[in-house]
């Protein structure tokens, strides 16, 4: 049996002309959560798509669970998927919508209640979809993916309009579904929330994969960045060429100049910094976050 | 298969929607008969169009039935109209992709949704049939139009074949919704579209030309209500005719749309 939970090697698609994902290739493995990050457009929802069998790819091949992606229906009944959102009929309550996909995947009807308190929605189980809040409708999206006791989640953005306990739960939950076996595959904005929980991480740009491989490898890989600011905002342009001229790859982010190069380097730029006239206000050598290399990896800021 | 038209009941069942179709159903059965009894000798006729429905013929066999089988029509808009929003409604909601990831198979999707909508296409027949005929009874002594026949042999058969005929036709008008929600994937145009052509531009381009309606979709499936229009909108369409070239109309028509659904990718 195979030991990945998702493989997908040379995937791609194309609307007409326009490329949405390129010879995406990469692997996760069983019982890990995986985080699958880009900018909005790089391709990430549609190839969910694509291992979901909602869309066709116009190359390459993957497999899901050990089977191949052209036959959806050998593998999806053990798949839970919230993609782009949720989506659920407004005028029926939300354990109803539940009892609909219940019914549809051949599910006992018996689970919906427990999947709901689960969720936190044991007490608004027989209020309307219409009337939930947006984070309200994004728990009932986590309850549905559930319904088939997965061995594979896959969730496309579910910390969206969730409040800092929701989005604590949901990290929560799905690390305890992680532990229990199931693999999780989650996008999401909130890459110190990926950051927290990711095993391994899949990065895509512009439709193709520029990193797939374990989260630690990612960031051991990466240079230390000595973030710099001047007493005055017109300095950062003149810190930026110090350091450039110093032979450092640097940014201006955030209202700081952000430098690649070790810790120890730290001094040799105060001390240009110093004698250009720039008295600095801050000076902060650290290792990169998972935010910092995502901007670094894609080029997005 | 059977899970997605156990699905798609429970969504079919819910009170508005359930309630508010067949209180309709019931208010215009009722209507269409209660006319026929109550109009009987007003010179404006008492049928669609101004038709006149003498006590002789009401007295028929067939005359318990003559308000059932005028509804028909009117049941296949409604059919028309629940059934093509209940499939565009999935690409409008987003909700097409959950199903798809529950039941892989497309085709299974449309045949499941298809027999619920069967089912609940039925259900408004039976209602109809209830309603219509209960009326003209209540209404036949005050019109002074004999029962004696309704109820015979000929007259059990008449029942039989006319709710045959409702319920071909009724499918077919569903069908064409159906059809019209998976090309269009929006209900509101795909239920304008459906009605506005039925009637609207059908009857005008009768209006144009009378001899056009013998190959209007819309006219051949209310002649199979009728089982063959002697009279009325869809007058002199042979039944025999209606069937073959309104099951073609609903033949190319549901092929076209199984085959985009299937191989379209869902990608909202």
């Amino acid at each position: 049996m195979s030991n990945t939970a998702i493989s997908v090697s040379d995937l791609s698609k194309k609307y007409g002309d326009q490329v949405a994902v390129s010879h995406a290739t990469f692997e996760v493995p069983l019982g890990t959560i995986c985080g699958f990050v880009g900018p909005n457009g790089s391709g990430k929802t549609t190839t969910m798509r694509m291992l979901l069998g909602l869309i066709t790819p116009t190359g390459g091949t993957g497999e899901i669970l050990g089977e191949s992606i052209k036959h959806p229906e050998k593998y999806l009944p053990r798949v839970g998927a919230m993609i782009e959102g949720p989506a659920f009929y407004p005028a029926l309550s939300g354990k109803e919508n539940l009892n609909v996909l219940a019914t549809l995947g051949g599910f006992s009807t018996d689970r919906v209640q427990g999947l709901l308190e689960q969720v936190g929605l044991g007490d608004r189980a027989k209020s309307k979809f219409k009337t939930y809040s947006l984070g309200m409708k994004q728990r009932l999206g986590i309850a549905a993916a559930l319904l088939p006791n997965p061995k594979l989640l896959m969730l496309d953005e579910p910390t969206n309009g969730l409040d800092p306990e929701g989005i604590q739960e949901v990290r929560a939950l799905l690390r305890s579904l992680a532990n229990d076996g199931t693999s999780v595959f989650v996008s999401s904005h909130l890459l110190s929330e990926l950051e927290l929980i990711s095993d391994y991480l899949v990065m895509l740009r512009k439709g193709e994969v520029v990193f797939t491989g374990k989260m630690s490898d990612l960031m051991l890989s990466q240079q230390p960045v000595i973030i710099a600011k001047g007493a005055n905002e017109n300095d950062l342009t003149l810190l930026l060429a110090i350091a450039q001229k110093a032979g450092h790859h640097a940014t201006i982010r955030d209202g700081a100049v952000h430098v690649q190069g070790p810790a120890e380097w730290a001094l040799e730029f105060n001390r240009a910094a110093f004698n250009a006239g720039i008295t600095l206000s801050q000076l902060t050598p650290q290792l990169p976050n998972l935010e910092e290399t995502f901007f670094e990896m894609t080029g997005d800021k | 298969m059977w899970n997605v038209a156990f699905a798609e009941l429970r969504k079919l069942r819910r009170p508005t929607l359930f309630f508010g179709t067949m209180g309709a159903v019931v208010f215009f059965s009722a209507l269409f008969s209660s006319l026929l009894f109550l109009l009987i000798d007003s010179p404006q006729g008492n049928s669609d169009r101004g038709r006149m429905v003498g006590r002789e013929v009401l007295g028929l066999a067939t005359g318990g039935v003559q308000g059932f089988s005028s509804v028909g029509g009117f049941l296949g808009i409604i059919a028309l109209c629940v059934f093509a929003a209940q499939t565009a409604q999935e690409y409008t909601y987003g909700t097409l992709r959950n199903l798809l990831v529950r039941q892989p198979g497309r085709l299974r999707i449309l045949l499941g949704k298809f027999i619920a909508m069967k089912l609940f296409a039925l259900i408004m027949i039976v209602l109809s049939a209830i309603v219509s005929i209960g009326a003209s009874v209540i209404l036949a002594p005050g019109a002074k139009v004999s029962t004696d026949l309704w109820f015979g042999a000929d007259g059990r058969h008449a029942i039989f074949t006319t709710f045959i005929n409702v319920t071909v036709s009724v499918i077919g008008f569903g069908t064409i919704g159906m059809v019209l929600g998976l090309l269009l994937r929006s209900p509101i145009s795909a239920i304008s579209l459906g009605v506005l052509w039925l009637l609207i531009v059908e009857n005008l381009l009768i209006a144009v030309k009378n001899s056009w309606q013998k190959w209007l979709p819309g006219a051949q499936l209310q002649a199979i209500a009728s089982g063959g229009a002697p009279s009325g909108r869809s007058a002199g369409i042979e039944y025999s005719h209606a069937l073959l070239v309104g099951g073609i109309y609903v033949a190319i028509g549901a092929t076209i749309a199984s085959f985009l659904f299937v191989r379209r990718d869902v990608a909202n």
